[in-house]
């Protein structure tokens, strides 16, 4: 009967397929499943830039917005009517090109930036049987579109022909390039051990239970320190705090999107969001077991709810980490990237190659531990050394 | 250790945000226009007048000495006094204001009307959310509007209207025994002249010479 | 299916013709950009998934970027004076369609061309990954210590410069 429950979607777009011809369908079957899509992850976006205003303000000790409900009624909802207005805010307000700006670029910029993020979500399983085009090298295809990502903001930065914004897209191009290595050499672990490409596969590959346990890769020595290493990294390509650097408003005005006003703004807005929700559907696919359950006797909740809590527990831990952390300077954000995730990315690689190799029993554990727990003391410690708080050294121009 | 720090902070801010929920100290947001925070005692904002008693008419102690019109800077004070007197706490009858109009607009909250006032009738109100959509006639307060019980001056500082109190106090208690002791000697007066006067009507016709020296004894 | 190939070539051949053609350097490396995507939109449709995802990957995530960056940083952004095509663009586009024509139909009357095509072999991720791990592993060495070559040559260009700007820095300090 929960398995009913769980595939209703499933069973919902074969009915409505059903009533057409043979060669109409997968048409059809695309649209319905791009209008799923388009439907329900701007519905979360909305949700969640409530939520983090909500939820900063907790934590700054303030209420965050409280008041707008339900528009022209009183009912209240928490504040949880709030991107009504905003999102009605960005779509009236003036559309300024600047008069030097290259048009068709400026233009184009938000497209290009928001056509790849909604890709990247046709390969995301958001439950059982449920990922929308289940490709062979489906893994790949995200990252690919991933970098697509970086000509939109080049795009955005050039073509505003703003000194400030040339200057901010090209640091947020540095950081997501310098980020992007780290993200990907931790994907390549689960890669290495699960033996494919295949997303589903890969959720499939951590679906079974020990002593009640799921074996999530989060749960091994390796997959802890992938997932860390693909939060910071899913941190930076997002441009969140502490990696803003490039978007701050306290830093550059606005960097790439300071000549960007009313609709364009929300879709980069739009744009930016989402990748955030796809970079963590990735991340937990990868690691934290993609739609199945943490322990054996929750199974008989349906699959994309886990999928969504998960989703929505680690937006939450974004959002506390933006509360908590200062944001990084340049210098420092290269530094951690080169030196500090890189190296332990590719130890990584090693203690998962062992990990595969060794016999499944208890020193494959203690083994792995010791490599990953030495690596990164090692590291920590070189990177905090760094710290030279002695006389300051000036460099002139030449 | 990297990160160690991180964490720590990130349970700061945790606690932050679970506790604002459970305890006041972590939320200290005072919702506006629902929620007041409490005015201290010394807050003033614009000036009001006193009266005793339940008719605002009859127990003004504004008595038009005009002291505060002069004496305020601004000069957002105008006092037009009255024809006819009316009593006063004490029992006198004073004078007391026709027309007593204050310009909020112009007032500065200066607190001097309330310094000079010899009558403890013009204090400081603590109201602050006076805004009105008619420029002109709706910041000139008139002496209707003015008019406050005292036992709202009492609630607005109690600390001032106590003082205030003991000041009017001490001075009724004088002028009644002002008023006593004149009534007393007026007494002591009326029996003396009437003990005088019998001396006078029993003496009279028997003795005709030596009146000189009665005069100066019946003084 | 033949509607998707021609679209597919027409917007790949724009992208390119574009690339060689507008004034606007930064405007030519997007059209790159759109020629490089168009040929992985070509090889998705011949099944070739790995190859495809990995054009964009390299070619529209990384080359592209770069080329950006180099025409940026050496300052070569401004627009051409003249026009782009020299004076005598119809002789030059007879003669290239001339010797076109004379290489086409020399190769395809060749006997290097099979008369039907073979069958396409089968290219999912792991026979790729096989292929590399054992029959091409030599190209694959080499290709890795090439790159590794260009980046600690790369660093060491960055590193040299710092070292000796902070080594003058500290000289003239004390």
């Amino acid at each position: 009967m929960f398995d009913k429950f769980d595939q209703i979607f499933v069973t919902a777009l074969h009915w409505l397929v059903s009533f057409l011809p043979e060669g109409l369908r997968p048409f059809v079957s695309a649209l319905i499943c791009i209008a799923f899509v388009m439907s329900v992850f701007p519905g979360v976006f909305a949700l969640t830039t409530v939520l983090e205003r909500k939820i900063l303000g907790r934590i700054q000790n303030r209420y965050g917005p409280n008041r707008v409900g339900i528009p022209f009624t009183k009912i209240r909802l928490c504040g949880f009517g709030q991107f009504i207005p905003d999102g009605i805010k960005s779509l009236t307000k003036e559309d300024i090109v600047p008069r030097a700006a290259d048009k068709v670029v400026h233009f184009l910029a938000p497209v290009v930036m928001l056509v790849p993020v909604l890709l990247a979500y046709a390969v995301l399983p958001f439950g059982k049987h449920m990922t929308i085009t289940d490709y062979d090298a489906g893994l790949l295809f995200f990252f690919a579109v991933g970098g697509a990502v970086e000509v939109s903001v080049f795009m955005a930065g050039w073509s505003s022909r703003n000194k400030y914004s040339l200057l901010g897209a090209m640091r947020a191009i540095a950081q997501m390039v310098s980020y992007e290595i780290p993200l990907i050499l931790s994907a390549v672990t689960v890669v290495m051990v699960v033996g494919s490409l295949n997303l589903s596969e890969i959720v499939k590959h951590q679906n079974n239970y020990t002593f009640g346990i799921a074996h999530w890769h989060v749960f091994t020595p390796w997959g802890l320190v992938g997932f860390i290493l693909f939060f910071i990294a899913s941190l930076a390509e997002s441009n969140r705090t502490p990696f803003d650097l490039p978007e701050a408003e306290s830093e550059i005005i606005a960097g790439y999107f300071t000549e960007y006003s009313g609709f364009k703004f929300a879709l980069f807005f739009l744009g930016e969001y989402l990748g955030m929700f796809a970079i963590i559907g990735l991340g937990i696919t990868l690691f934290l077991g993609g739609w199945t359950s943490p322990v054996s006797f929750l199974t008989w909740i349906p699959s994309y709810l886990w999928f969504l809590s998960k989703l929505m527990t680690i937006v939450f831990v974004f959002i506390w980490i933006r509360g908590t952390l200062p944001r990084l300077r340049m210098d420092q954000l290269m530094n951690f990237a080169w030196k500090f995730m890189l190296p332990l990315a590719l130890i990584n690689i090693l203690v998962a190659g062992i990990w595969h190799y060794m016999a499944a029993d208890w020193p494959r554990w203690l083994v792995c531990s010791a490599i990953i727990f030495g690596a990164y003391a090692i590291l920590g410690r070189g990177l905090m050394q760094n710290q030279n708080f002695g006389k300051r050294i000036y460099r002139y121009a030449e | 250790m990297l990160g160690e720090q991180i964490i720590k902070g990130m349970a700061v801010t945790a606690r932050n945000f679970f506790g604002s929920y459970v305890s006041k100290e972590r939320l200290t947001t005072v919702q506006y226009p629902e929620e007041h925070l409490a005015q201290k005692e010394n807050t003033r904002q614009f000036p009001f007048l006193v009266y005793d008693g339940d008719n605002w008419e009859k127990g003004l102690r504004c008595v038009a000495c005009q002291i505060c019109e002069k004496e305020c800077p601004p000069k957002c004070i105008y006092i037009v006094k009255s024809k006819d007197k009316k009593p006063d706490y004490k029992g006198q009858p004073q004078i007391y204001p026709l027309t007593f109009d204050i310009d909020i607009s112009v007032c500065m909250s200066c607190q001097i009307c309330v310094e000079v006032c010899p009558f403890e009738s013009i204090k400081m109100d603590t109201k602050f959310e006076l805004s009105t959509d008619d420029r002109f006639g709706g910041l000139l307060l008139t002496k209707d509007k003015l008019a406050k019980p005292n036992s709202y001056y009492q609630e607005m500082h109690p600390h001032d209207a106590a003082e205030s109190d003991a000041v009017i106090a001490a001075e009724k208690a004088k002028a009644e025994a002002k008023a006593k002791a004149t009534a007393e000697a007026k007494i002591k007066a009326e029996t003396e002249a009437k003990a005088k006067a019998a001396a006078v009507a029993a003496t009279a016709p028997i003795a005709a010479p030596a009146p000189t020296t009665q005069p100066p004894a019946a003084k | 299916m033949p509607p998707f190939f021609i679209i597919t070539g027409i917007v790949t051949l724009l992208g390119a013709a574009f690339a060689m053609s507008l004034r606007n350097l930064v405007h030519c490396a997007l059209a790159m950009a759109v020629a490089f995507s168009g040929i992985a939109a070509l090889y998705l449709q011949l099944d070739a998934q790995f190859v495809g995802f990995a054009e964009i990957l390299v070619y529209v995530g990384a080359i592209a970027i770069l080329i950006v960056f180099a025409i940026l940083l050496t300052r070569s952004g401004e627009a051409p004076e003249k026009s782009v095509l020299t004076s005598g663009w119809m002789a030059g586009i007879a003669v290239s369609a001339m010797v076109f024509t004379m290489l086409g139909w020399a190769v395809l009357n060749s006997s290097a061309i099979p008369k039907e095509t073979p069958p396409a072999p089968v290219a999912t991720v792991k026979n790729v990954g096989d292929a590399l791990m054992t029959k091409f592993v030599l190209p694959l060495e080499i290709i890795g210590l090439v790159l590794t070559a260009a980046m600690i040559g790369a660093v060491i260009i960055a590193l040299k410069e710092d070292s000796q700007k902070s080594k003058s820095e500290d000289g003239g300090q004390q």
